[in-house]
């Protein structure tokens, strides 16, 4: 009796074990929603329009020119930060290196650091910048563009930014987003959170093993 | 009687520890207060950038955890706390260029944290105090 007890607790632990399993999981979709009612062979098809991040075009550290075509078939991860910020940016940049490390060897896979600062940081600063950061390839990229261009490009990644304040500050959250194939915002994360960082890696291996991500090209 | 040793065997150590806490100098109880505070003050005005262990961004943001750095340039410290850092340091052989900006530390938050700073992260160098911080302040350049 007591053996069918130990087996019963067993299996009941080797169920929730699958339970918790990853092997289905679907990150979410996020950002505005549009239904699209359309014919198909005569019957009513109902298709959800995701919000998607619009055409861009930056400059990467090394003088590159990167719009949105550069991202084709790519997950990535965007955030925006400035090389002289002194507060939030080192600890997001900071935590976004074990992420870096992580993924560099997949050429699937990008980082976009945006600076919300183009008059101060140029290219070459950004390129110094990569180079203390012992950031080298092409894994995270540095970019530098119109200011207006960048400021309406995190409007499209739900990010708050704001121009120079009277104390003569930038601000700006500290956001990561990630973003899947077919250029959807499939998560959130708080930069400055070692924690949010660490699911965030989780979470883009999740991403990664979806299928309609391992068919997309 | 089982009882009466229990109590009187806690009585013991409780007098025992009590003895050893209040043997605790003057000096060692400036430096936890010290100590304590300044850890708070890096916190707020230091951990972004130098890190929770006080290591630094790579290349960006010099480690904390320089002792000899530290000994040597122990004078200086506090302008560099309050006045903000600019221009080529060598910390750890490596050199490090950007600017630390200025706060507006009081002389005694500023003595607190590098009380902490210096006593943290592998470093040992005694308290700095709030007169100490004075002092220096008089001979920044």
């Amino acid at each position: 009796m007591r053996k069918l007890l130990y087996a019963g607790v067993l299996l009941a632990l080797v169920s929730a074990c699958k339970f918790n399993s990853t092997d289905n999981k679907v990150l979410p979709i996020f950002g505005n929603k549009q239904p699209v009612t359309r014919t198909v062979d005569g019957k009513q098809v109902t298709d959800t329009i995701y919000q998607t991040i619009p055409a861009f075009k930056f400059v990467n550290q090394y003088g590159d020119t990167i719009t949105d075509k550069s991202l084709d078939g790519k997950i990535y991860v965007a955030d925006f930060f400035f090389t002289t910020c002194p507060n939030i940016c080192p600890v997001m940049h900071r935590n976004m290196l074990p992420v870096y490390n992580e993924f560099k060897s997949n050429p699937d896979f990008r980082i976009l650091s945006h600076t919300i600062d183009p008059k101060y940081d140029t290219v070459p600063v950004l390129k110094r910048y990569a180079d203390k950061m012992e950031v080298t390839g092409n894994t995270w990229w540095f970019l530098v563009g119109d200011k207006n261009a960048t400021y309406n490009i995190g409007k499209s990644y739900l990010v708050s930014l704001q121009e120079k304040n009277a104390q003569g500050t930038y601000v700006h959250d500290g956001y990561f987003i990630l973003i899947d194939k077919q250029k959807r915002i499939r998560g959130t994360y708080q930069g400055t959170d070692a924690n949010e960082v660490d699911k965030m890696r989780a979470d883009i291996k999740t991403l990664m093993a979806e299928p309609d991500q391992k068919a997309a090209k | 009687m089982r009882k009466y040793l229990l109590v009187f065997s806690s009585l013991l150590s409780l007098t025992i520890l009590i003895t050893i806490s209040s043997c605790q100098n003057d000096k060692q109880i400036e430096f936890n207060r010290y100590f304590s505070a300044g850890s708070a003050v890096y916190q707020n005005h230091c951990q972004n950038c130098h890190g929770a262990k006080g290591e630094g961004l790579k290349g960006l943001i010099p480690p904390l955890t320089d002792s000899a750095w530290l000994k040597t340039n122990k004078a200086t410290l506090a302008c560099s706390v309050k006045n903000g850092l600019k221009g080529n340091i060598t910390i750890s052989n490596k050199q490090y260029g950007g600017e630390m900006p200025a706060t507006d530390l009081s002389p005694l938050e500023v003595a607190q944290v590098i009380t902490y700073v210096t006593n943290s992260f592998g470093n040992k160098i005694e308290t700095t105090t709030t007169e100490d911080v004075d002092a220096a302040l008089l001979k920044c350049r």
